[in-house]
């Protein structure tokens, strides 16, 4: 199971990786959830897959799953939300004042505005 | 009292928090504002006499026992990292008054820059790592929007960068978490070392080191890490470039500072790998410093020179060159902050950074002139200022260790340095004097007062190396010897 999510969690990044390097800002930030997916499977992954309970005591089972993991992935996935939604509120101001959503065309002179 | 070593995060958090609440009355926030920068500078002092006396003071949050909770660990380099973070956050907080005008101050601007100090604070003091990745994102929060705030095309332009390559590495750490928390099982950073002594020489561990050292050379602008930065940091006002400049890439600094001498001592290749990186860390600074005739570019090129410098004391790992690295590393904040607030004023009074386009200004400013003067020799490393000591250890025990190359490129650096800073001060004080536009509205006067401030603090600094020294050299201490740091936090 390890092997197969380790599969899918690559195609994430290959997939982000390939966004992130695209002209179009939407893409990029598009990139960038692919990318914030992938890394939040990893930990889900890398903290192991062994079959268990949910971690609720009230299950009375024998073995639970690892909460730790569980609980940095929350952590984790509200940071990239609100990363997220401040980035895509700077793409809107920036198409209304500098006109492009290309990422060639926000380069500029340094210092001329 | 085993609280005190949170408050250095938490007098600047209950600051942002109330400062939300009055963003109409500009006179009140001032007030709140200053009042808790100064308690913090307090504070921070008390926290680190505690811990020059009574050795490292560690805080279990909400009593949970150390490997199990969060530890706050607040060894003699943290200390000293706080400390001088609520100085230059005084400094740059004062500057502010004067500088950062009423509409951006109307918009939460205090508040973000006290939820800045929260991040690095607290980067500095926690004992965990994932805590340490939250406390990078605290920070970083507050710097995308301070560098945004005002929404000039510029700013806008280079947020967009600037988040985009936070957020790749953003994800990039958190990658790294879970491949070490799959090797060893743990978070906390005493515990983590622990168990990575025991697995021994594990390749896997030696990648994971690698993956760290690109997420942190990412923050720090490691060499081919640093493309990012120039554009960036070129975007803000002048105190928020200040704030940047001394302590954001220094977090990232102090990051592969503390992994590399707790997590991976042991480890040849990537400590042989951080000397290559930090030379040619320096070698890139040096050319992007006499490269360009922008006195903003200029300082901003000298922030990864010593990026470079200090690394590589680190990685020649020996008790003298560490000191050498802490000594610098706290040099480097409190001058940097300096320049780039003096820097600010140069640009206001001529209306420009470039500089061909300005001259003569000994003449009218003369204070100015000369505490620029000191400052460009105290980064330079002339003997009784700042810089000197830090390089000279460095140099010394790079000599010792036989890296002859790497020792002679920071003797050289220093020269290049010296050339780039003292372009600014001929190109910008010397010559004939030009019409600069509405410099009467510019309360040089009273801009001036913070950066003097900093500058005496690295003239003092330089002067009392010998009262400073045990000091300095406890923090070597315990980055020389992770057991230290590990009984203090698991107490065994």
């Amino acid at each position: 199971m390890e092997i197969l999510m380790s599969f899918l969690i690559g195609i994430l990044f290959m997939t982000a990786t390939y966004l992130m390097l695209s002209k179009s800002l939407l893409r990029i930030i598009i990139g960038t959830g692919l990318l914030s997916h992938g890394a939040h499977l990893l930990i889900l992954t890398m903290g192991g897959l062994k079959r268990g309970a949910a971690p609720l005591l009230g299950e009375h089972a024998k073995s639970y799953v690892d909460p730790l993991p569980q609980a940095l992935i929350l952590t984790a996935i509200v940071i990239s939300f609100g990363v997220t939604s401040f980035f895509l509120v700077l793409a809107y101001r920036a198409y209304q004042e500098l006109g492009t959503d290309n990422m060639d065309r926000l380069r500029g002179k340094e210092g001329h505005e | 009292m085993s609280n005190l070593l949170i408050m250095p995060i938490l007098i600047p958090l209950f600051t942002g928090i109330i400062l939300i609440f009055f963003a109409n009355s500009i006179k009140v926030q001032r007030y709140i504002s200053g009042f808790s920068a100064l308690l913090a500078i307090a504070v921070s002092a008390v926290l680190a006499t505690q811990v020059y006396n009574d050795g490292i003071q560690t805080m279990n949050v909400s009593n949970w026992e150390a490997p199990f909770g969060i530890t706050l660990v607040s060894d003699m380099l943290s200390a000293l990292l706080v400390l001088t973070t609520s100085v230059i956050a005084a400094a740059c907080l004062f500057y502010s008054f004067r500088s950062i005008g009423e509409d951006r101050e109307k918009f939460y601007y205090y508040s973000i820059f006290n939820f800045l100090i929260v991040g690095v604070n607290g980067a500095f003091t926690t004992g965990d790592i994932f805590n340490l990745f939250v406390f990078f994102e605290v920070m970083l929060m507050a710097s995308y929007v301070l560098l945004v705030l005002g929404g000039t095309k510029i700013q806008l332009r280079e947020s967009i960068k600037y988040i985009l390559v936070n957020v790749i590495s953003s994800a990039l750490f958190v990658i790294s978490v879970a491949f070490l928390y799959s090797v060893v099982g743990t978070l906390n950073m005493a515990h983590i070392s622990v168990r990575i002594a025991e697995a021994g020489n594990h390749g896997i561990l030696t990648v994971i080191a690698v993956l760290f050292l690109i997420v942190f050379g990412l923050k720090g602008a490691i060499f081919p890490l640093y493309f990012w930065l120039p554009g960036s940091y070129y975007a803000p006002p002048a105190p928020v470039m200040a704030l940047f400049g001394a302590l954001l890439t220094k977090v990232g600094v102090y990051s592969i500072i503390r992994t590399y001498t707790l997590f991976f001592p042991h480890d040849i290749f990537t400590h042989d790998l951080l000397q290559v990186l930090s030379i040619l860390t320096i070698v890139a600074g040096v050319i992007g410093a006499i490269a360009f005739n922008d006195i903003k570019k200029i300082i901003i090129y000298n922030i990864i020179i010593a990026v470079g410098v200090i690394l590589f004391g680190v990685s020649i790992m020996t008790k003298e060159s560490m000191t050498g690295s802490v000594f610098y590393l706290i040099h480097d904040m409190v001058i940097k902050a300096a320049l780039f607030l003096i820097i600010g004023i140069i640009a206001k009074l001529a209306g420009t950074a470039d500089l061909r386009k300005m001259g003569g200004l000994i003449n009218k400013y003369p204070g100015l002139g000369w505490t620029f003067f000191i400052a460009a020799l105290a980064l330079a490393g002339i003997p009784p200022l700042s810089g000197f000591v830090g390089k000279l250890l460095i140099v010394r025990s790079g000599f010792e260790s036989a890296s002859f190359w790497g020792s002679g490129i920071v003797l050289m650096s220093s020269l290049f340095v010296l050339f780039s800073v003292m372009k600014i001060f001929m190109g910008a004080f010397w010559g004939s004097e030009r019409a600069f536009k509405d410099e009467e509205k510019v309360p040089v006067k009273g801009l001036l007062a913070a950066p003097a401030i900093l500058t005496a603090i690295a003239v003092l600094y330089g002067l009392g190396t010998e009262a400073i020294y045990p000091v300095i050299s406890l923090a070597a201490e315990t980055l020389t010897n992770p057991d230290i740091y590990i009984n203090a936090v698991l107490k065994e």
